[in-house]
């Protein structure tokens, strides 16, 4: 089958507003007849559901933790991209776009990345009329950083901790339509199927995580924003809860998956130290401006302490490979390199699965001092979870998988192959191509929610009559069965394996193949 | 991080058989009818199960090296990822056809009007 | 890395019923593990030996999401200073130490299953009035508000609040007031949170109370027990906010409800 993506023609900076224009619109007093249900609140979900509350839609938002603040979106650490332009460099919607397009290795859609691009600039607005404390200059002024992957400095961030301030004013324009009546907000649910009715997604099938209570939702259409399948690897820098079930379960149901293969390995990571690790930590790869990266040269100085490996001994592989571009190479190629050299038994640390991150050489230059200035975070971060000071030997780092590009496939309406079914942030495969760049993955949930999904959502709905499929329909009642059917199977196996031995050996499995 | 042929043969073999097992060896303790995180753990494992499998479906499909996703069999002589933009330049969108060892290929073709394609280089 | 033998004292409740303490052996545990990783080793034994592992709150693991919630030995989180559970590492332990884990323990946090509890009571606190009305797309260019350096760091250092819960847990009349300070106190320290500053005060002490929280006596348990090192001083702050807010309702009248008030 060939795929009709519906991207509109026409010059591509002008594709956007001119498919805004044409959109069908719903007028207010036949809005409200409309039920969307939303599930996942993190920078998609939280945002979609609130704006679409505030259209006139009544929303039913489902997460399965105790909050919809605690989405994985909070632990973004860097920042937000956004073409402004504030520091006057030659940003622009186009250098965006373009860096964008290129970052993702020309395997994203040249139009939704355009349209990615200028909504980045109302991202930044929103929030910052929302009350997210965005760091300032002096003058009162947003200020921004610079990140991988482009010329200009165009990073908005609040600390190291930009995903969770985003998210946390999403929540609260989520908190806002809730105390409004607008959105039904259900904690600790989470969807076990979606409910397919004359070929149109038509709601979902939830279980209540603290009475085991399984419900049918009926709605007009369903918005999945339940991010990415990084746990697929057992061991990644997601969060323990995130999962792949309602994407995967959508999938079984029509919607086509597209590119799983794309998944992004980010090279700082704090290693794995033995079997009972249950995920990875990320330490900004800011670090690799002043640290230099190195593995032993001969095996039999494996398990010496760092100091007593002279200089000579060492392979700072990295600087030797890539002269030009040293410790500072691009993720992947470092990521490769620091496998490559753990491949051939070079590796330090438990189970030879890590490389140094050596200071030694910083600090001599600049002092501690500086280097707590620069870093001190990170430092102490680092020593809660090994132990030990990367001031006094080299940190050990080793790669880890951090998102996944490809998703659900979606038109240029968000809406998948599954008429009905629409997806948004990580969870759908559209903006970053085969590559993300750093501090785009904000940018992409909040666009998708606050922005693209509130337009192009109503060209869906005018062709549905509202509210005429109900939990009563006899495809909720087998789809209730299926699902307590399933619930049934787990629990009548009674074998002798965990469930996490399970995980643990595909994980592997996956990851070494 | 780096993918061949035969790994990804290999785990296309060994995934189904770790699943049949899960399906006739896993232990879910507890009942339905309360809070119980490990029930809600095996839900979301099985169906990894099943995705992992589509995942090196797809990664053995992708005859080429970009962005994340690199092939041994497809690099330059320095170690760079070698695209192939005359064969797939297109977005895979898999479709589930009942048969987890074959699903179906979809393709989107991708165009590139603004920005030339171009090998990325670091040099 | 060294193996430790620990004794635990674990709090198992089901929802609804009395709990109870159980004693469960947590053997060769490597001290490089976190709290959390040994609770994972402590409940696959336990799946093993056929037992009813120990339920728990958790998800990013990182210090982050705010849903690990355990009090051990006695302090929420742990003995370690600004560090959530997730984030205490066995290390910090000695072989053959006795530790007792309980849940956050409040009444406006009633107890799901062992040491999961419920803090719903916060979402319910927040939509009480925690935001900013504004309407997608209706905002004014970002720099068209100046918030200068400072009051922006500051508002910050309120924001970084996890929501855990940490603050109740800790305190003897389960108090909410640093949480709900550090909330109001962002917004209402921004330009952008002035229009609502009053209304949004009132709405979230009275949830608050509504929700059973206790009184704030002043001890500051809750800064000491915090992971993210909120300061008590956004505590004097809502105060002052409050009494403001609740004299000018007295005098002029404030609307309480988002209805109508553009």
């Amino acid at each position: 089958m060939s795929l009709d993506s519906k991207t509109p023609s026409g010059p591509m900076a002008l594709r956007w507003s001119k498919h805004k224009q044409d959109s069908k619109l719903i007028n207010p007093k036949n809005k409200r007849k409309y039920t969307v249900i939303v599930v996942g609140s993190g920078l998609a979900g939280s945002s979609a559901a609130a704006t679409l509350s505030e259209l006139g839609y009544k929303v039913k938002c489902f997460c399965f933790q105790d909050s919809p603040r605690r989405a994985h979106s909070i632990a973004a650490q860097g920042g937000i991209n956004a073409a402004k332009n504030y520091q006057n460099d030659g940003d622009s919607v186009h250098r965006l776009f373009y860096d964008t397009v290129k970052g993702g290795d020309f395997r994203a859609r040249e139009s939704n990345v355009h349209r990615l691009a200028e909504e980045s600039v109302n991202i930044i607005d929103q929030c910052a009329a929302q009350g997210v404390p965005f760091a300032r200059e002096y003058g009162g002024g947003l200020a921004n950083r610079s990140f991988g992957g482009a010329q200009v400095s165009r990073t908005f961030y609040a600390r190291g901790q930009t995903g969770q301030q985003l998210l946390l004013g999403a929540y609260s324009a989520l908190n806002k339509e809730v105390a409004r009546g607008g959105v039904e907000m259900h904690t600790r649910s989470e969807m076990l199927e979606v409910v397919v009715v004359d070929g149109h997604a038509k709601g979902i099938i939830t279980r209540d995580l603290m009475t085991g209570k399984i419900e049918a939702h009926a709605a007009d259409t369903v918005l999945l924003c339940t991010g990415g399948y990084g746990n697929v690897f057992y061991l990644s820098t997601n969060a323990m809860g995130c999962n792949v079930t309602a994407t995967w379960r959508a999938h079984r149901k029509g919607a086509y998956f597209a590119n799983p293969c794309y998944t992004q390995i980010h090279p700082t990571c704090i290693p794995v130290s033995g079997d009972y690790q249950s995920k990875l930590t990320l330490m900004s790869e800011s670090l690799r401006n002043d640290g230099r990266i190195w593995v032993p040269k001969n095996k039999a100085d494996i398990g010496k302490p760092a100091s007593q490996i002279p200089e000579a001994d060492r392979d700072y592989f990295l600087e030797r490979k890539y002269p030009s571009f040293g410790n500072l190479a691009p993720r992947d190629i470092s990521s490769r390199a620091a496998k490559e050299a753990c491949d051939a038994g070079l590796g330090v640390g438990p189970g030879g699965r890590g490389v140094y991150l050596d200071f030694a050489e910083a600090i001599g230059q600049f002092g501690q001092k500086t280097i707590a200035e620069r870093y001190g975070n990170l430092f102490e971060m680092y020593e809660k979870i090994t132990g030990e000071s990367g001031y006094k030997q080299p940190m050990r780092i080793y790669p880890a998988v951090h998102y996944t590009m490809g998703g659900l496939w979606v038109d240029y309406n968000l809406m998948s192959s599954l008429p009905g079914l629409h997806v948004l942030g990580e969870a759908n495969f559209s903006d970053h191509g085969a590559n993300r760049l750093g501090a785009s993955a904000l940018m992409q949930g909040l666009a998708d929610g606050y922005f693209v999904i509130p337009t192009t959502i109503a060209p869906y709905l005018v062709t549905q009559t509202p509210g005429n499929v109900t939990t009563s329909h006899p495809e909720f009642t087998k789809a209730l069965e299926d699902a307590q059917g399933r619930t049934n199977k787990f629990l009548n196996i009674k074998g002798k394996r965990s469930v996490d031995s399970f995980h643990r050996e595909l994980g592997l499995m996956v990851w070494d193949k | 991080m780096a993918r061949d042929k035969a790994g990804l043969t290999e785990a296309l073999k060994r995934i189904p058989e770790l699943r049949e097992e899960f399906w006739s060896n896993v232990k879910v303790p507890g009942s339905g009818a309360a809070a119980n995180p490990e029930l809600e753990k095996a839900g979301r494992v099985a169906d990894f199960m099943e995705f992992a499998e589509l995942l090196c479906h797809d990664a053995l499909d992708r005859e080429e090296s970009c962005g994340g996703h690199f092939r041994t069999e497809h690099q330059y002589d320095d170690g760079e990822a070698k695209r192939d933009d005359e064969n797939y330049c297109y977005a895979a969108a898999w479709e589930h056809t009942g048969d987890l060892s074959k699903p179906k290929l979809n393709k989107e073709q991708l165009t590139f009007e603004e920005v030339h394609l171009s090998v990325r280089s670091y040099k | 890395m060294s193996l430790l033998n620990l004794q635990l004292k674990v709090w198992r409740q089901n929802q609804g019923q009395p709990g109870h303490f159980q004693d469960i052996q947590a053997r060769e545990i490597p001290d490089h593990a976190s709290f959390l990783e040994m609770m994972d080793i402590v409940n696959e034994r336990l799946i093993q030996d056929g037992g009813d592992p120990v339920a728990f709150d958790h998800d990013c693991r990182e210090g982050i999401c705010g849903m690990c919630s355990m009090t051990i030995n006695g302090i929420a989180h742990g003995p370690e200073k600004a560090t959530t559970t997730c984030q205490l590492h066995m290390r910090k332990f000695r072989d053959g130490d006795t530790i007792w884990v309980e849940p956050f323990r409040a009444k406006a946090f009633p107890v799901v299953k062992d040491l999961m509890v419920n803090r719903s009571a916060f979402d319910r606190i927040q939509q009480a009035g925690g935001f900013v009305t504004v309407r997608t797309g209706a905002a004014p260019d970002a720099n068209s508000i100046l918030v200068g350096k400072e009051v922006a760091d500051a508002a910050m250092d309120a924001a970084a609040c996890i929501g855990c819960g940490a603050c109740v847990a800790s305190c003897k009349n389960a108090s909410a007031m640093l949480f709900v300070s550090a909330k109001a106190g962002q917004l209402n320290s921004l330009p952008q949170g002035q229009p609502e500053k009053d209304r949004r005060t009132l709405g979230m002490v009275r949830q608050m109370d509504k929700e059973g929280f206790g009184n704030c006596t002043n001890q500051y348990e809750c800064e000491a027990a915090c992971p993210k090192e909120i300061s008590v001083r956004w505590i004097t702050k809502l105060n002052r906010d409050y009494a403001l807010a609740a004299a000018k309702e007295a005098f002029v009248g404030v609307q309480e409800h988002a209805e109508g008030g553009d």
